[in-house]
């Protein structure tokens, strides 16, 4: 502590935080700035926070809150897009507006919990290799070669049709196949990390392993990990409603948009709306996260510009 | 010289690689609650009927030994016989592949073809709107639900225009062309035979299109990027200075340094794609390995599930190893050490 800074009035914690995070603010302005020029961003990012309303508000303003858990108007079936049925109605006569924006819910939450699940196995197991390397590094990334090998929609078939066919089993049989990615980051940045002089430092002042990993690795890799998380988001919501497009996700009644698609199939060419705007959903939805992604990468991570 | 030990060392990596998947996948396949002899048989066969499928199957053994039988197996060129036709899974394998390849290899070349233009087109016109719309198509295209793409293709173009066939790979009212690669548009080409050249195109644009979608905005997003960097380089402003045109600069030098990158991705996601697309073979009807794996996972029958993974795991590494091998065609300095 220095001494004459007793005798200077006291700052506010405000402006001393302010001074104490000034390079990283600065940063931070600096990356929004960056966002903020990329319209594709922006776009993106007013379509997500739309769609998280939606899926949070959904269930309260939608007309037809019943349709989702199994109501029957079979008078009311196949009605063509109308202003009572803005999205028409399926065979069983359920408005097919209400179903897509409830549809909305799951997605986010199957999507969000799968990545949850992967990044958590990914950045453990990941970080073990790259850090302690040797035997933990070989046997780990050994499996995760292999996991990346196998085409992933394939296990999770195998998964869910042996566990039986449901919204859990899907999303657990995504999850289990989703890790190796994040793994295969981790690794390779902990490996790198290992040998800079932040990591020296602190070994030097004697902290121990878990803590150089989890307090002083791991927080460098926050972005890394953010950006790959923002543009897989959209990628676990299109593999869920693939499983729900093949019959072994979610079940009727539950409205997910992949078993709406294969359900409307049924009933082309004459009743289109009924695959059509749940298709339209998702697109929006995944394209929508992509381009946020897109930008996200532009401001956390400048050095690589790759892809799209 | 070095290049044969690299070569050598790189297919004796791949044993491993196989025996570590046949091990997750026998292990995935097996520990499994489910029982597949049960799904095969049926559900009026009596247990003793179980029994005895059981036992011609081998299932009745510790899983130690099915694993090594299998192995033996596999490693005279027997991948076993599916529980559900009976068929030994090397038949089916060569009869739904090359559907699968044709597909995939057809989509690729959409890709490269369509693909480069647009990257150079992107580069060259960087930030201003035709990068833009290139930026929009290709992430609206990974944003894609391929399987309700390939639908409401199939609603306009085959249902509503009529234009071209809604599923399956050739007319059923045709002629069945005789098969030579089994590749129906190479086969019917080397006859000669145009008419069924015709169906059988027709039938593979649309799932061709769908398939390439992936590959296209990828390579037309990275190419794109890559030539931004080859372009800033000294020798381009050296080849400027010299008053070389800047067409030739950029086809003939720019082009071809910008390459490695999308390469190794064009390599890796060809490899990828051969384990067959299931959505996209669903919609359409297309009988490759996707339509083979998806319903051998469903009703868990396991000596196809073992044979297909163990085919791609086998395929997808050695095309990895040719893309390496590649990158020395594009690149003469680089040199295959460890």
């Amino acid at each position: 502590m220095d001494t004459h800074m007793a005798l200077e009035p006291p700052k506010g914690w405000l402006a001393r935080w302010l001074e104490e995070n000034q390079s990283w603010l600065e940063e931070w302005r600096r990356g929004i700035h960056r966002f903020r020029r990329s319209r594709l961003s922006v776009i993106g990012l007013v379509m997500v926070l739309l769609l998280v309303l939606v899926a949070i508000t959904g269930s309260w303003w939608v007309p037809y809150p019943e349709d989702a858990t199994g109501a029957l108007h079979i008078s009311e079936r196949f009605q063509p897009p109308s202003l009572a049925h803005p999205f028409g109605t399926d065979e069983v006569g359920r408005d097919v507006f209400s179903r897509v924006v409830l549809g909305t819910r799951i997605s986010f939450q199957v999507g969000a919990i799968i990545l949850i699940v992967a990044i958590t196995i990914g950045v453990t197991l990941g970080g073990i290799a790259g850090y302690f390397g040797g035997w933990a590094n070989e046997i780990i990334m050994r499996i995760t070669d292999i996991m990346l090998t196998f085409p992933g929609i394939f296990l999770a078939l195998a998964i869910t049709a042996a566990l039986g066919p449901g919204v859990r089993n899907a999303m657990l049989a995504l999850s289990i196949t989703w890790w190796p990615g994040y793994a295969r980051l981790v690794q390779a940045q902990v490996l790198s990390a290992r040998e800079e002089d932040y990591v020296e430092s602190a070994r030097a002042i004697g902290a121990g392993h878990t803590r150089i990993l989890f307090r002083h690795i791991l927080p460098n890799l926050l972005s890394a990990i953010i950006v790959k998380a923002s543009m897989d988001i959209g990628f676990a919501i299109l593999n869920l409603a693939a499983l729900g497009f093949i019959g072994v996700g979610a079940q009727q009644p539950t409205p997910e948009w992949g078993a709406m698609v294969a359900f409307g199939r049924r009933f082309l060419p004459h009743y289109w709306w009924y695959s059509t705007f749940p298709g339209l959903a998702m697109f929006f939805t995944v394209f929508g996260f992509n381009m946020l992604g897109d930008g996200l990468r532009d401001v956390l991570d400048p050095q690589s510009r790759h892809g799209a | 010289m070095q290049l044969r030990y690299y070569i050598l060392r790189r297919v004796l990596l791949i044993i491993p690689v196989l025996v570590g998947l046949s091990i997750v996948t026998f292990t995935v396949a097996r520990l499994v609650p489910g029982d597949p002899v049960k799904l095969a048989a049926g559900p009026r066969a009596s247990p003793e009927e179980i029994q005895r499928l059981r036992e011609e199957f081998g299932l009745d053994k510790p899983l130690v030994v099915q694993y090594l039988e299998y192995m033996r197996g596999v490693l005279q060129g027997d991948l076993g016989r599916s529980l559900m036709n009976g068929h030994p899974v090397t038949t089916d394998l060569r009869r739904y592949f090359p559907a699968t390849l044709e597909l995939v290899l057809v989509s690729m070349a959409i890709a490269v073809l369509l693909g480069i233009p647009g990257a150079v087109i992107a580069a060259v016109y960087r930030d201003r709107w035709p990068d833009q719309v290139s930026r929009v198509l290709a992430l609206g295209s990974i944003s894609m639900p391929i399987f309700w793409l390939a639908i409401m293709l199939q609603l306009i173009f085959a249902q509503h225009l009529r234009v071209l066939p809604v599923s399956g790979r050739f007319d059923a009212r045709a002629p069945y062309p005789e098969t030579i690669t089994g590749l129906l548009t190479l086969d019917t080409l080397l006859q000669g035979d145009w008419t069924s050249f015709r169906i059988a195109l027709r039938h593979l644009l649309l799932p061709a299109i769908c398939q390439s979608l992936l590959a296209l905005a990828l390579t037309t997003r990275f190419l794109r990027s890559d030539i931004l960097d080859v372009l800033q380089r000294d020798f381009v402003r050296m080849a400027r200075a010299n008053g070389i045109p800047e067409r030739i600069i950029l086809f003939k030098y720019v082009l071809k340094n910008a390459m490695i990158a999308t390469v190794s991705m064009l390599g890796f996601l060809f490899g990828y794609s051969l384990g067959g697309s299931v959505l996209i073979e669903t919609v359409f009807d297309w009988p490759g390995i996707g339509l083979y794996a998806m319903n051998s996972a469903l009703t868990l029958d396991f000596q196809p599930i073992m044979g297909i993974t163990l085919f791609v795991g086998l395929l997808f590494t050695l095309v990895n190893l040719g893309t390496d091998l590649f990158y020395g065609v594009l690149d003469p300095r680089i040199r295959y050490g460890r």
